[in-house]
């Protein structure tokens, strides 16, 4: 029997100022009827331009060098836009990474579903109008008619998703690719998005090549899983056996560095030294970070009821320990951050920072409480100064305080670079020529400089592929172990927060709706939505 | 600014990636350090120098050709304002009336005049006049308008709203209105001119330089430097500034070509400089008369101005592009 789609020696190339870059070297595998397969792999290892060769859809500079693209039997590889027309949609449907930027912000969704059907030759509108609503109705969006009418601004992420995968699979495709479809979505939107596309995929016995860089997500959809790297494919085989007994080493480490896949042991606090004098054991202050009763509105406006981002949440982070605040966006977890490390002052509510109250600090008193809080913000592309060297933005904090000279400084920032596992020639380099994961070590270098008690981590390893969020990870444990800092690590993602957390607070629209030790809310939730939240962390049937 | 963007010929595009500092540095106008150099060895550099080496060599084939020619006509007329006498050997002032309305030709390229003045020497010694003017005026524009932009968009609030609007009613009255009531207020003369000139373009940087500063002041490195201890103006100096100033810039050379234009035209109108100063547009206003028998008189130094602006707005077309 004939394969759905069969690669076959792919090889894809970039044109470039040293002439052609080859970016996928004779990449082969399919996919058959009905039938799940994963395409795994970081950012960079080829899977995205696969996935467009396979419709033609390469960027510009893009050029197909060898290879077969076999649509049942047929090579499609040679084929001319014009021709390939008539695959797209028709038998081959595309669910783009990013909802926001994929729907046309200037017309209503309707009419661009519409427009799928328009191009493949429907012409009648009223049997348009019906196909539109019964499609927006089966990817499960309430009231069709209402959705149709409106514009992407006014639907939510997971809402466009929706809209996108009803898109793709208007015209029934045998083969869907979907590339990274929930990747900038809460946890348990996505689960439900992929919910959707097996349930579809369920009814249609469509095919599904899911282009994704989360080995748990690929874990627990697909039938069979292609892990890439640099290009080229380094392992496939089904699922079970890939995850059981992978034999590539990078395979193993995908693995190792799933966060929702290894199995560690939870942390706990370290026990108190027994030894010590036991009275002043109990005089001292165990916890870094008391917040009590924090609450803060946001006016909408006259004659409207004020948002409340945070309602009277309260959490304490105990010394030398990792606090997780984990919620889904718009749960309040970032203000609450902000309102910690004060960059929003709350309406009402105490924090605490080592026993004194630091709440109603302003001018010089706000800023010498800057040396004891620092924040690591989420996007390090955007939060280092594209202008400075690296040496200068983690010197910054002592340049602030004036502490040392500029040549005392210039050792210090060495150090710290040294610290976060920096090579030492990154120091004269600037942030637009470091990857991610080492713009994020640098980020953290500077929140280390001033030798603060508590370092705010809002979404710090969110924008990271898994293996350096692995590796940044392993950075915070073996920092906090060494300087004995505490972390109150914002986060949505449940798997990270397992791995690098003491105890955890779980966040719903500004409330903090449990929490308790790790081990105790992941073994036994008492809430809800909790346990919402924990079924949603993709992989873990996988294991369980 | 940055020199000239060193010009890789087609035949030579492939031996650029051999010589890896050649396309990439003069590009986004950033001057590579030594340790930047060696990165670009190391196997990421080379990802990186892959990328930014495609955009550059395409860059170069689709606007080189016009770039450098604009950087050649403003280190030409530069040229004519330092060192005027290299290029001509005739006075600018006084005049062969034996040789009066000539023609263009080999001994007198642009012709002469109605008393004999070698015009292309005139045109060579009003470049000092008319490029210090401009720079006078886009001086003036660039220090205060910057300054009132800067101000207004990182103190926020009520400075905001007040500096602005008096920005917009800055705006409101027609430039060349506002240049002549300024000149009639200060007196005639090529600097009162330009700095006449220079006023009606605060407004314009004002505005660029404010919402340059409003969006890097919401940058998350602004705060994470408000957050690491630092004062308001160490993130002004250090922060703020450098990474809004790029558009301003390019705006600067956008203004110095409509400077010269504004003041060609205020010295067309006699506001400017005073006879027998060989400003260009009393050049061309003193052409008028001839116009239906002398057309060089007030084509030539015309086409001039229009050569140095049109160069001038290429430039600032390049600035804004490869920020």
């Amino acid at each position: 029997m004939t394969a759905l789609l069969e690669l076959d020696g792919l090889d894809v190339a970039y044109a470039t100022a040293s002439g052609a870059r080859r970016v996928v070297h004779s990449v082969s595998f399919d996919v058959q009827t009905g039938e799940v397969v994963a395409l795994v792999g970081e950012s960079g290892s080829g899977k995205t331009t696969t996935s467009s060769a396979v419709l033609g859809l390469l960027p510009a500079g893009g050029r197909l060098d060898a290879g077969a693209v076999r649509l049942s039997g047929t090579d499609i590889a040679g084929w001319s836009d014009r021709r390939l027309q008539g695959v797209r949609g028709a038998r081959i449907g595309y669910i783009p990474q990013d909802p926001v930027s994929s729907l046309n912000p200037v017309r209503p969704v309707g009419v661009q579903l519409a427009d799928t059907f328009r191009i493949h030759g429907r012409r009648d509108p009223r049997d348009i109008r019906n196909c539109v609503l019964e499609l927006l109705e089966r990817v499960g969006l309430d009231d069709p008619a209402l959705r149709a009418r409106q514009y992407p601004h006014e639907l939510s992420g997971g809402m466009r998703q929706r809209v996108l995968i009803a898109n793709a699979v208007a015209l029934e495709p045998e083969l869907v690719i979907a590339d990274e479809p929930t990747s900038a979505l809460d946890v348990t939107v996505q689960r439900r998005i992929l919910d959707l596309i097996d349930e579809l995929r369920r009814e249609h016995g469509t095919a599904v090549l899911l282009v994704t860089h989360d080995l748990g997500v690929a874990a627990e959809r697909a039938e069979r899983v292609v892990v890439m790297q640099h290009g080229r494919i380094v392992e496939q085989g089904t699922t079970a056996a890939l995850l059981d007994a992978p034999t590539e080493a990078y395979t193993r480490h995908l693995v190792a560095d799933a966060p929702g896949l290894a199995e560690q042991p939870f942390r706990h606090p370290r026990p108190p030294i027994y030894l010590r004098d036991a009275g002043v054991a109990a005089a001292e202050n165990p916890f870094a970070l008391v917040a009590s009763g924090l609450s803060k509105s946001y006016s909408l406006g006259r004659g409207r009821e004020p948002f409340r981002a945070v309602d009277d949440v309260s959490f304490r982070v105990l010394r030398g320990t990792t606090h997780a605040i984990v919620g889904e966006s718009g749960s309040g977890k970032t203000t609450t951050a902000r309102i910690v490390s004060r960059f929003v002052t709350p309406d009402s509510g105490r924090v605490e920072l080592g026993g004194t109250d630091v709440t109603q600090l302003s001018g010089a008193a706000k800023r010498e409480f800057r040396r004891r809080v620092q924040l690591v913000y989420q996007n390090p592309f955007a939060s280092l100064d594209p202008r400075q060297t690296v040496a200068e933005i983690i010197a910054e904090p002592l340049r602030n305080f004036a502490v040392g000279d500029r040549r005392e400084r210039a050792v210090a920032a060495q150090r710290l670079i040294d610290r976060v596992a920096l090579p030492a020639d990154v120091a004269a380099r600037r942030p637009t020529e470091l990857s991610g994961g080492q713009r994020q070590r640098v980020a953290i270098a500077r929140a280390l400089a001033l030798e603060p008690e508590l370092v705010v981590l809002d979404e710090a390893v969110s924008a990271l592929d898994v293996t350096v969020q692995a590796r940044i990870l392993e950075l915070l444990e073996r920092l906090q172990g060494e300087l004995g800092l505490s972390y109150l690590f914002i986060s949505h993602d449940l798997a990270v927060v397992r791995r690098i957390s003491h105890s955890v607070s779980v966040m719903r629209r500004g409330r903090i709706v449990e929490s308790g030790p790790t081990e105790q809310v992941f073994r036994a939730p008492q809430h809800d939505y909790t346990r919402e939240l924990l079924d949603a962390v993709p992989g873990r049937k996988a294991i369980a | 600014m940055s020199a000239p963007v060193e010009i890789t010929p087609r035949a030579d595009a492939a031996a650029s990636a051999a010589s890896p500092a050649i396309a990439l540095p003069g590009v986004d106008g950033s001057v590579p350090t030594p340790a930047a150099a060696a990165a670009l060895a190391s196997p990421l550099g080379r990802g990186i120098r892959g990328i930014r080496g495609l955009r550059g060599v395409r860059a170069l084939r689709a606007q080189h050709l016009s770039l450098l020619v604009a950087w050649l006509v403003i280190a030409i007329v530069v040229a004519w304002a330092v060192v005027p006498w290299l290029f001509t050997g005739q006075d600018p002032i006084a005049g062969v009336p034996a040789e009066k309305l000539q023609g263009p030709s080999l001994a007198h390229l642009f012709g002469t005049d109605a008393i004999g003045r070698d015009l292309f020497t005139r045109v060579v010694y009003g470049a000092v006049h008319s490029l210090s003017g401009a720079f006078v005026a886009v001086t003036v524009g660039l220090v205060a308008g910057t300054l009132l932009g800067v101000l207004a968009g990182s103190l926020g609030g009520a400075v905001d709203a007040v500096v602005m609007r008096l920005v917009d009613v800055l705006l409101a009255i027609p430039g060349l209105l506002l240049a002549l009531s300024i000149i009639i207020l200060l007196g005639f003369g090529t600097v009162n001119a330009a700095i006449a000139v220079g006023v009606g373009s605060i407004a314009a940087f004002a505005r660029v330089a404010r919402s340059e500063v409003v969006r890097v002041r919401q940058a998350d490195y602004v705060e994470a430097a408000f957050g690491s201890g630092a004062r308001l103006h160490a993130v002004l100096a250090r922060h703020v500034l450098p990474n809004s100033l790029t558009a301003v810039i390019g705006l600067a050379a956008l203004q110095f070509g409509a400077a010269i234009l504004a003041i060609s035209t205020l010295g067309f109108l006699g506001y400017g400089a005073p006879p027998p100063t060989p400003e260009w547009g009393l050049l061309i206003a003193e052409g008028r008369n001839y116009v239906a028998t002398s057309w060089w008189l007030t084509v030539l130094p015309g086409l001039v101005v229009v050569v140095v602006v049109l160069s001038a707005n290429r430039i600032s077309h390049s600035l804004g592009r490869t920020r």
